[in-house]
């Protein structure tokens, strides 16, 4: 078991095209470092050098946005929905 | 959650206006009221082009009674593949323009007033002062915030759509209801980190599912019927054909929006170690063609490197040029492709990326490094008029 992550359009050269991967781990973090094991680069594109969740993308465990919750200590519990979503603006 | 409807009913609809929109009003729902509160209605849509052309061609059909076009642009051939609202024959005309003789076609009844100008921080407020609901399909971060901004500040409800590739976000931003765009994005993205449609393409089709959610919302507010997507964003992935929705929260941390900003400098056009790069770094096309005829005659050494994608580098290129997507300068990969002791001239669509590859050339020891000011557009504008553009 682990969790399920969202990858958006814009991340997807990272997953080789991949919509949706596993990953492991309890909280936010923890998948993050699981995303970063099997996608090197992914995690920079989330969270910023300082490693605080970057400004301009928003990251749900199921259908709370972790900004609301404890981000990146936000518990993700097995079979858990992660999401990303950057901000585009193309129109 | 429902709000009341905000527009008032018009008086009276005319026997022509029944007819018209019967399949409306006989929608219990709609009904009589809801379609004289869409003839009453003023919408502003800020660019006629992806989003804007569904937007604008159902709100006309709907009968809303007054539409408000922004937009400065002119139609450009590679528009057509999704801005349907234009046609062939409108290329090089203003896009607000053609719109306009668009929605006159689809119906007469609709007022239609255009502001043929940049939306900035000075003009915004007054333009939006007439209107009872905002809807924004414009393409950049800036314009973003300048619409939420002066929606915020004068309480209308601001409709807002995104798309990129196979993918596109809607929502409805109202602050007196519920939260904002800067709730849900407190900060643009540093530039050049998020490709636009021109640089990342769009599928046109997928303008038509979210042009048409904004404008399903857009009816909603106006005639006060449903549940509007106030607080939730829905995510649209056209490959997996999925709607995901998700909460938007309002953020305590939010400071407050009282004033309008200067929005290029907030969003930055291109960041700041490129602006710098590019200072005594910059050719023009016409000088790259004559360094480009000395190399040919063996009088000038230089590599030519563009900094696009592959399927951009396959619909155009400049003659002589190698191709290093600007994601290699970012991770360094390029250096270890580029000869150490040749100058690199770098240039991209028009302008943009190659000052940021620029900058991490320079960066890396490429001291001479140059780039091309307006990219192979100003190329095939000015060298290769036969080339195609995109």
């Amino acid at each position: 078991m682990g969790v399920k992550v969202r990858i958006p359009t814009i991340l997807r050269t990272y997953t080789g095209g991949a919509s949706e991967v596993a990953a492991d781990g309890g909280t936010l973090a923890e998948v993050l470092d699981s995303l970063e094991a099997n996608f090197p680069g992914i995690r920079a594109r989330v969270l910023d050098d300082a490693g605080k969740l970057r400004r301009f993308v928003n990251v749900y465990v199921g259908e709370e946005d972790v900004r609301f919750a404890s981000g990146l200590e936000t518990p993700t519990p097995d079979g858990t929905q992660v999401s990303v979503i950057p901000a585009v603006a193309g129109g | 959650m429902s709000v009341p409807p905000i527009v008032e009913p018009a008086p009276d609809l005319s026997v022509d206006e029944v007819r018209r929109y019967s399949r409306h009003i006989i929608i219990p729902e709609v009904g009589m009221d809801g379609q004289k509160r869409l003839k009453n209605a003023k919408v502003l849509v800020i660019g006629a082009g992806g989003l804007g052309s569904p937007a604008l061609l159902y709100l006309a059909a709907a009968g809303v009674g007054t539409l408000g076009i922004v937009d400065f642009d002119v139609v450009d051939e590679s528009n057509l593949q999704r801005q349907v609202i234009h046609g062939q024959s409108d290329v090089g005309k203003p896009k607000a323009i053609s719109a306009k003789e668009s929605i006159a076609e689809i119906n007469p009844y609709v007022k239609v007033n255009l502001h043929e100008e940049r939306l900035d921080s000075s003009n915004a407020l007054t333009i939006f002062a007439d209107y009872d609901l905002i809807l924004d399909g414009t393409d950049n971060f800036a314009t973003r915030y300048l619409v939420n901004d002066a929606a915020v500040i004068l309480g209308k409800p601001y409709v807002w759509g995104s798309i990129f590739r196979f993918e596109g976000q809607v929502s409805v931003f109202w602050a007196e209801h519920g939260p904002h765009y800067r709730d849900l994005y407190p900060e643009p993205p540093p530039p050049g980190m998020v490709p636009s449609c021109a640089e990342g393409g769009v599928l046109g089709v997928l303008c038509a599912s979210i042009g048409s959610v904004m404008v399903n919302e857009a009816i909603k507010l106006i005639t006060g019927i449903g549940d509007p997507l106030i607080g939730r964003l829905l995510i649209f992935d056209a490959l997996e054909m999925s709607w995901r929705e998700l909460k938007v929260n309002k953020d305590p941390d939010t400071a407050p929006v009282t004033e309008l900003i200067d929005y290029e400098a907030f969003c930055g056009v291109i960041s700041d170690e490129a602006a710098e790069a590019v200072v005594d770094s910059t050719i023009d096309v016409r000088t790259l063609k004559d360094w480009l005829d000395a190399r040919e005659r063996g009088e000038r050494d230089f590599v030519l490197v563009d900094v696009r994608e592959r399927n951009e580098y396959e619909i155009v290129s400049i003659p002589g040029s190698v191709l290093i997507p600007k994601g290699e300068f970012l991770t360094g990969e390029a250096f270890e492709k580029l000869p150490k002791d040749k100058q690199v001239v770098l240039h991209c669509k028009v302008g943009g990326r190659s000052a940021e590859a620029l900058a991490a050339a320079k960066g890396a020891g490429f001291g001479d490094a140059v780039h091309v000011a307006g990219g192979v557009l100003a190329w095939v504008n000015q060298i290769e008029p036969d080339k195609p553009s995109y």
